[in-house]
């Protein structure tokens, strides 16, 4: 006991200062959520599609609800080709966008206390430009709702590669992949 | 290739025509025939990729790309059943101009039982260079 008394003192009270270092920390949390909630949010095609995020730590899944105006062929049915094309580079630009994001505001992270400015930077000001994408169709998409996941394979200072793959079930069973190259601005 | 490309089949034109996605984007098919197709689709603003530029998403090019090659693939012969895509190419050669129609134009240059290869570009009327092409493998219709 008197050891511990040593330590602890008899009245103890966790120091103002430090509780504000969680609610620090928490709010960056809640700043990145709406960080790539409003670059979706900001892109008109992303809204005309009505394309969804969902955020689990720094990895982003998209989903695309199902629409009847997507239908690329009524007898199969399938989604249009060009539907599935654009939500997988919608999904390559969203995460590369935030990937980028990330790295340019050395933002290392809530663990070493994400004292960093998300506020401060534009996350729309530079969006990455498709130098080009190729897309591979495994199946036709069925009249449901789809999911993306994309991997930022390398990120230079001007170049990055991203390849995505979108499914409507089972994530280890996509209908279509792509991967892209695109042109990044870091500043 | 200009505007010599000639209206064919009725039933290709309105199956692509008829597209939910096709009226979506208000695509319009110009021409087609003879594994050949011409569509274009007008400038909105509910297909900004980049608000601030105003440049349509690239995924539109994508579409208008993949429908003119698929429209071209149908017209390269008989077709006996629906085609579809196996994989496209897009490479991105410069921002499209807003408020411009984009044309885009499609040719299949090898047909065999099995695939069908396109290549397609895109323009906007603005210069010589197009804003995108694509190379495509299609599954063969006839």
């Amino acid at each position: 006991m008197q050891q511990l008394r040593g330590h602890l003192p008899a009245h103890f009270e966790y120091k103002k200062s430090e509780m504000q270092k969680v609610d620090k920390i928490n709010n960056q949390d809640l700043l990145r959520k709406e960080t790539v909630i409003s670059l979706v949010k900001g892109i008109p095609f992303c809204q005309t599609l009505d394309i969804q995020v969902d955020y689990l730590g720094n990895e982003i899944t998209t989903h695309l609800p199902f629409n009847q105006e997507f239908i690329g062929n009524p007898v199969i049915p399938a989604l249009h080709g060009g539907v599935i094309g654009s939500f997988l580079e919608i999904t390559a630009i969203i995460q590369l966008s935030w990937t980028s994001f990330l790295n340019s505001n050395e933002n290392k992270g809530i663990s070493e206390g994400g004292n960093n400015l998300i506020e401060d930077k534009n996350i729309m000001s530079d969006l990455p430009k498709t130098i080009d994408i190729t897309i591979d169709y495994l199946h036709s998409g069925l009249p449901l709702e789809s999911f993306a996941r994309a991997t930022v394979d390398r990120i230079g200072r001007r170049y990055a590669s991203v390849s995505v793959i979108t499914w409507q079930t089972d994530p280890n069973k996509p209908f279509a992949k792509a991967s892209g190259h695109f042109l990044v601005s870091r500043s | 290739m200009t505007e010599d490309i000639p209206l064919a089949t009725e039933t290709v034109k309105r199956f692509f025509m008829d597209l939910p996605f096709s009226k979506f984007l208000g695509l319009n098919l110009d021409g087609l025939g003879g594994g050949r197709a011409k569509m274009s689709m007008p400038y909105q603003k509910k297909l900004i990729g980049d608000p601030k530029t105003g440049v349509i998403h690239g995924g539109v090019v994508t579409t208008l790309l993949d429908s003119c090659c698929g429209a071209a693939v149908m017209t390269a012969g008989s077709p006996k059943f629906p085609t579809a895509t196996i994989d496209l190419r897009i490479d991105y050669m410069r921002p499209a101009k807003p408020e411009h129609l984009i044309v885009a134009e499609a040719k299949c240059y090898r047909i065999t039982t099995a695939v069908v290869f396109v290549r397609a570009t895109a323009q906007d009327g603005t210069k010589e260079i197009p804003i995108a092409t694509a190379t495509g493998a299609f599954t063969s219709p006839f």
